[in-house]
């Protein structure tokens, strides 16, 4: 046997490129279908987990995917907004608790999340360094983002213009970094959390400059009580202390946009209640995060098993043409195989020799299996994040 | 299966199918330590002959026995396992492996044959390649050297396991005259001191003298 392998193992060696090329396409083919396996159970239990913890949410009409999507993911899915004003109607009841989200702006790909305190320990993030939020254009940073921008309290982030050449459009608002959240393995890690009023701010609804009541040579016109500034007005990009006061909101707050309300019954009979409220609302809609996600996972597991079959098929045509290839290349080292016959080498050493050269190749291929799935496991949370 | 000691035919008969070639060797005895020369023209049987003598052709009839090993009762294993152990070979194409060094290929069937080269088996080796000057290339591939030096490769493989027969076709063909002189010494050296039946295939009638006895194929085979 150690004659045979040694045979098996200098003809692998000495053609190290083919067997490996071999070996790696074995291994790749079979271990594909595992790998989505492994990403698809994981993208799974991360989606239900974070489904499951969000009990309903509210929104306005339209697509269900897209708001779930947009409340718990933080994709900016184009929403028709809700006015401000629903919150406090959702609040009526005072079995349930609401958290308003405003989600709409980005700071260089990081989502800006607008939002209230009570967001925070709903999700179980608490600070591992600095303070929460106390006053406008301040912000707590995720985990991951902190660790990628290498983010700390008293630091600065910029929020990004939604077009860059809109030159009447929303200036950058540069927001001051109070804490950074604990990781929770969930988008929350990679997001940005303001007060809603500073988001409203980077929106524009807000806005902060020089007081035109003290300096005449900003004013363009006054009457009756209306100050008109001219251009020379100077417009704050950052909430300090010196100038927090003169920021101030036009309009009627209530109108203001927020992307979705967290609702948290506190029973199953306010959750009963509330989904048949809505049921009948031909402007809002509540959604189940559990049930919209079991729903698309359902999809995701007829995909994964159309996936499979097709994957299947591919592993079983490789697997024919590796046997082809053998068959091939024992067939070219009949010569070899003769001549080993002709010295008195047995039969079954060189079938033995042929079966561990088979062998060597697919241990080999069984290794790079195993590494893309060690891989694939591993790197399923980044693929997901990538994904989603 | 006993030891055997000498070479021994027996009306031996043998045709191709559907050919017109036949061949037959009435008698053939060749004791321990004697050489024996195939000669004769191309085409005239040598290589055959010396196939049937070793089994890797069956003969139409006829016996051959070495000593009390008969190898026409044996069936295909055992005279694989006979060919290992007691025969030594060196072909006409030097059947060697590419994808081995020199060394591995030397000691290839010695390997099939005990599992793994003793310290002997390397002494023995490292005298063969001296001798016949191919020591310097022990680490080389063979698909590295020159057909002569293949070919000492070759004779070296099959001498390396002390066989008590030694079978030889045309050892010294891609050999110049002085290396060809080498390598003939050195296996009719080997079998009478070892008391090795030596049976060699050649075209060079100048090697014919050096042999105990010289069978003319021309005599035995008739197309």
């Amino acid at each position: 046997m150690s004659a045979a392998f040694h045979l098996a193992a200098r003809y692998v060696l000495r053609h190290r490129l083919q067997s490996a090329l071999l070996a790696g396409a074995l291994g790749l083919v079979f271990a594909l279908p595992l790998c989505l396996r492994v990403l698809i159970h994981h993208a799974q239990q991360e989606l239900r987990a974070r489904a499951a913890d969000t009990p309903q949410i509210v929104g306005t009409r339209g697509s269900a995917l897209d708001l779930m999507m947009t409340a718990l993911y933080f994709k900016r899915e184009n929403l028709t907004p809700l006015p401000f004003g629903a919150l406090a109607e959702l609040r009526q009841p005072r079995s349930t608790a609401a958290i308003p989200l405003h989600i709409r702006y980005q700071a260089q790909g990081a989502p800006i999340v607008g939002t209230e305190l009570d967001y925070f320990p709903f999700r179980g993030l608490k600070l591992t360094a600095g303070k929460q939020i106390s006053r406008l254009g301040d912000c707590v940073v995720g985990a991951r983002l902190a660790q990628q921008r290498q983010l700390q309290p008293g630091g600065h982030v910029f929020s990004s213009p939604e077009q860059a050449f809109d030159m009447a459009g929303v200036y950058p608002l540069k927001m001051r970094v109070t804490g950074i959240l604990t990781q929770n393995g969930t988008p929350d890690d990679d997001a940005l959390f303001v007060d809603l009023k500073t988001a409203w701010l980077i929106e524009g609804r807000s806005h902060g400059h020089d007081d035109l009541k003290t300096d005449a040579s900003v004013v363009l016109q006054q009457e009756e009580g209306n100050i008109v500034g001219n251009a020379a007005v100077r417009m704050f990009n950052e909430v300090t202390d010196a100038n927090r006061a003169s920021f101030h909101f036009h309009g009627d707050i209530a109108a203001y946009p927020i992307s979705a309300v967290i609702l948290l019954p506190k029973d199953t009979k306010t959750e009963a209640l509330l989904a048949g409220q809505f049921a009948r609302s031909k402007t809002q809609q509540l959604i189940r995060p559990r049930d919209e996600m079991a729903a698309l996972l359902a999809q995701l597991v007829r995909l994964e098993g159309f996936a499979a079959s097709a994957l299947l098929l591919t592993a079983t045509a490789a697997l024919l043409v590796t046997a082809l290839v053998f068959a091939l290349s024992f067939r070219l080292r009949l010569r070899e195989f003769q001549t080993l016959e002709d010295v008195g080498v047995s039969r079954a050493a060189l079938i033995s020799v042929k079966v561990l050269e088979i062998g060597m190749v697919g241990v080999v291929a069984i290794g790079v299996g195993l590494l893309l799935l060690v891989g694939a496991s591993l790197l399923a949370p980044q693929l997901l994040r990538l994904a989603l | 299966m006993s030891d055997p000691s000498g070479l021994n035919v027996t009306d031996l008969h043998f045709a191709y199918s559907g050919e017109g070639f036949r061949l037959s060797l009435p008698q053939l005895e060749l004791a321990a330590g004697q050489t024996l020369a195939l000669a004769g023209p191309s085409g005239a049987g040598k290589s055959t002959l010396l196939r049937l003598l070793t089994g890797l052709l069956t003969p139409t009839s006829g016996k051959v026995s070495f000593g009390e090993a008969q190898m026409d009762t044996m069936n295909r294993e055992e005279r694989r396992a006979f060919r290992l152990k007691h025969i030594g070979l060196v072909f006409q194409d030097f059947a060697l492996l590419d994808y081995l060094t020199v060394e591995e290929n030397i000691l290839l069937p010695h390997q099939f044959r005990v599992g793994s080269a003793g310290a002997l088996t390397r002494q023995k080796m490292h005298e063969l390649t001296q001798r016949l000057h191919i020591d310097r290339y022990l680490d080389k591939r063979v698909s590295q050297l020159s057909q002569g030096e293949r070919q000492r490769v070759a004779v070296a493989r099959a001498l390396v396991h002390e066989p008590r027969f030694v079978f030889a076709d045309e050892p010294t063909a891609s050999l110049d005259p002085a290396r060809g002189r080498i390598v003939v010494d050195m296996l009719i050296a080997d079998a009478r001191q070892r008391g090795v039946c030596l049976v060699m295939v050649t075209h060079d009638p100048n090697l014919l003298p050096l042999f105990d006895r010289t069978l003319r194929m021309e005599e035995l085979a008739t197309a």
